[in-house]
């Protein structure tokens, strides 16, 4: 399990990026965050697994438990042995490397059965399987994000941070890459914190959904009573038409309603 | 011809040596993205620590030279987490301004050591020399080859396969990422440098059983690497070893033609060759012979 309470982030000492973020990843559960642009949600990503370092930030105040461990104060490599993975937005795989020197990589902090490690994720995903010898920078875009999360898993991570795993994907790799994270929740047992822009897709196979906006989390609930809030439909599932007409309101007063 | 083979031969012997160097420069450029101006400090150093423990306290050749290429690494390792270390984030350019400070210090220290003599390590194989075809190669000629031989398959089977090895690549290609599958990043740069420090030390100890020995300026020799990792491409292990053959090869073909064909040119245009063929490759491939342009999905 993984909890964050009244996390404070500062970039530069000056640029306060996470004004007081708590939440809770349950256990074997998938919890989705959703957000815009600049909501924060990759800096709280930093923030769990210690990457805020190289980008010069800082967290000033609040606690992050994995388990029973405070790990904030941790850096980057403690916190993988500790069990927390990251797929980095973007997939990042590393390009000039082979499939399979991307997933050894991935398993750098266990300590021997690295070969069984990567063979279960080669049966999680055939594709890598069969591609294993090429060169990771000539995998189609599908292909580099099922190699980011192989890699990720590959350390066997009791809680894995999945950010924007559908980004730049066709609608179909979309649907396949959600059947995976579900697979991967389900069948090793793995904890998801799941980072979306894709709102629908994060939605529809969590468990528990939460909203940040501004460094700030606005709304929590039960995904799927965030899926039928009229709100989140408005400004995230876009269903093409407001739930209230606005059309005779000052443009001043058509604000999101957590706001007032 | 057999002049000309027996050129070829004497530079390569003499190119193993550069390329070692080389392969220091390239190992911690691609791992850190820092050029190491304090190669050729690293390099004398690792000749004197060869040179006290077999010539001043009188071990054999072979164990002196482990030693010293155990204290050439820590050398380097000591560099990485007191200069450099602290300085992470900071550009490039200022890192490796201070390699230059860095090569400067240890340099004079170096010198003090050395004083007013030449430092020579006297080679066990003796001055006996090997001929085939008409061609002559000394036994120290064939001990630097071998061992550079040596060398450059045992690194590259350990960039390919060694856990750290592979580490130490992934941070030279993307350090976040690296970082977030658990590599130390840290300890990443300091064994690239202990690397280079290390491999120093063997082109320091076999410059100290050459002719000239280690004298105060001799760390001029180091950086004959530099036209070497240029021709080579910066980024490229296998672009260091074929830039330093290269660059030995070119020098003593030079040396041997030069003052026949084109004397003009005056005299010791050999010192100077390499940089031409410098210049020449920069012309034809800005990025080196094997420096890699980025793999992209198009």
């Amino acid at each position: 399990m993984l909890r964050v309470s009244n996390v404070e982030v500062v970039y530069n000492d000056v640029i306060q990026v996470l004004r007081g973020v708590s939440l809770t990843a349950e256990q074997g559960r998938i919890t989705a965050l959703l957000g815009a642009n600049g909501a924060g949600k990759t800096t709280l990503l930093r923030a769990l697994s210690g990457l805020l370092d190289i980008h010069d930030g800082k967290v000033t105040k609040g606690e992050i438990r994995l388990g029973e461990q405070a790990i904030h104060t941790w850096n980057a490599p403690k916190i993988v042995s500790a069990g927390l993975g990251q797929v980095l937005e973007g997939r990042r795989v590393f390009a000039e490397f082979t499939v399979e020197e991307n997933l050894r990589i991935g398993g750098h902090t266990r300590r021997g059965g690295l070969s069984e490690s990567i063979d279960e994720i080669y049966e999680l995903f055939p594709v890598l399987a069969e591609r294993r010898r090429r060169t990771a920078g000539y995998l189609s875009g599908g292909e580099q994000q099922m190699l980011a999360m192989g890699r990720a898993l590959v350390a066997h991570p009791e809680v894995i941070l999945l950010d924007e795993p559908s980004l730049g994907l066709a609608p179909r790799m979309v649907q396949q890459v959600k059947d995976l994270v579900v697979r991967v929740n389900q069948e090793r047992g793995t904890t998801v914190l799941l980072v979306e822009q894709n709102a629908m897709m994060a939605l529809s196979i969590a468990s528990h959904g939460y909203v940040m906006e501004q460094g700030k989390i606005v709304m929590d609930d039960e995904a799927q009573n965030l899926l039928n809030n009229e709100d989140i439909r408005d400004f995230y599932l876009g269903r093409g038409e407001l739930s209230t007409s606005y059309r005779n309101l000052k443009h001043y007063k058509r604000r999101k309603r957590w706001l007032s | 011809m057999t002049t000309f083979a027996q050129a070829i031969l004497s530079g390569t012997a003499q190119g193993a040596i550069y390329a070692l160097l080389a392969l220091g420069f390239v190992i911690i450029y691609k791992a850190t993205h820092v050029i190491s101006f304090a190669q050729p400090a690293l390099m004398v150093c690792g000749g004197l620590f060869s040179y006290h423990f077999s010539a001043v306290l009188g071990w054999p050749f072979w164990p002196s030279l482990f030693i010293a290429i155990l204290l050439g690494a820590a050398l380097g390792m000591v560099i990485e987490r007191l200069a450099l270390r602290p300085m992470v984030g900071k550009p490039v350019f200022t890192l490796a301004i201070i390699t230059i400070g860095v090569d400067v210090v240890l340099r004079v220290l170096a010198n003090r050591y050395i004083g007013a003599d030449s430092r020579a390590l006297r080679y066990p194989g003796g001055g006996e020399r090997y001929e085939l075809l008409g061609l002559a190669l000394s036994h120290r000629q064939v001990t630097i080859i071998a061992v550079t031989v040596i060398t450059v398959v045992s690194l590259a089977l350990f960039f390919r396969y060694a856990k750290a090895g592979l580490a130490v690549r992934a941070t030279a290609l993307d350090q976040e990422t690296a970082l977030a599958q658990g590599v130390r990043v840290g300890a990443m740069f300091a064994l690239a440098w202990a690397i280079a420090g290390g491999l120093a030390a063997i082109a320091g100890t076999f410059i100290a059983t050459g002719s000239g020995g280690i004298e105060q300026d001799t760390w001029i020799i180091a950086l004959k690497a530099l036209p070497a990792i240029i021709i080579g491409g910066l980024d490229s292990l296998q672009g260091a070893v074929i830039g330093g053959l290269l660059v030995g090869i070119v020098e003593q073909v030079t040396a041997v033609y030069q003052a026949a064909y084109l004397p003009f040119l005056g005299a010791n245009f050999s010192l100077v060759a390499p940089y031409a063929l410098m210049l020449l490759v920069l012309l034809i491939r800005p990025y080196g012979l094997f420096g890699t342009k980025e793999v992209e999905r198009v």
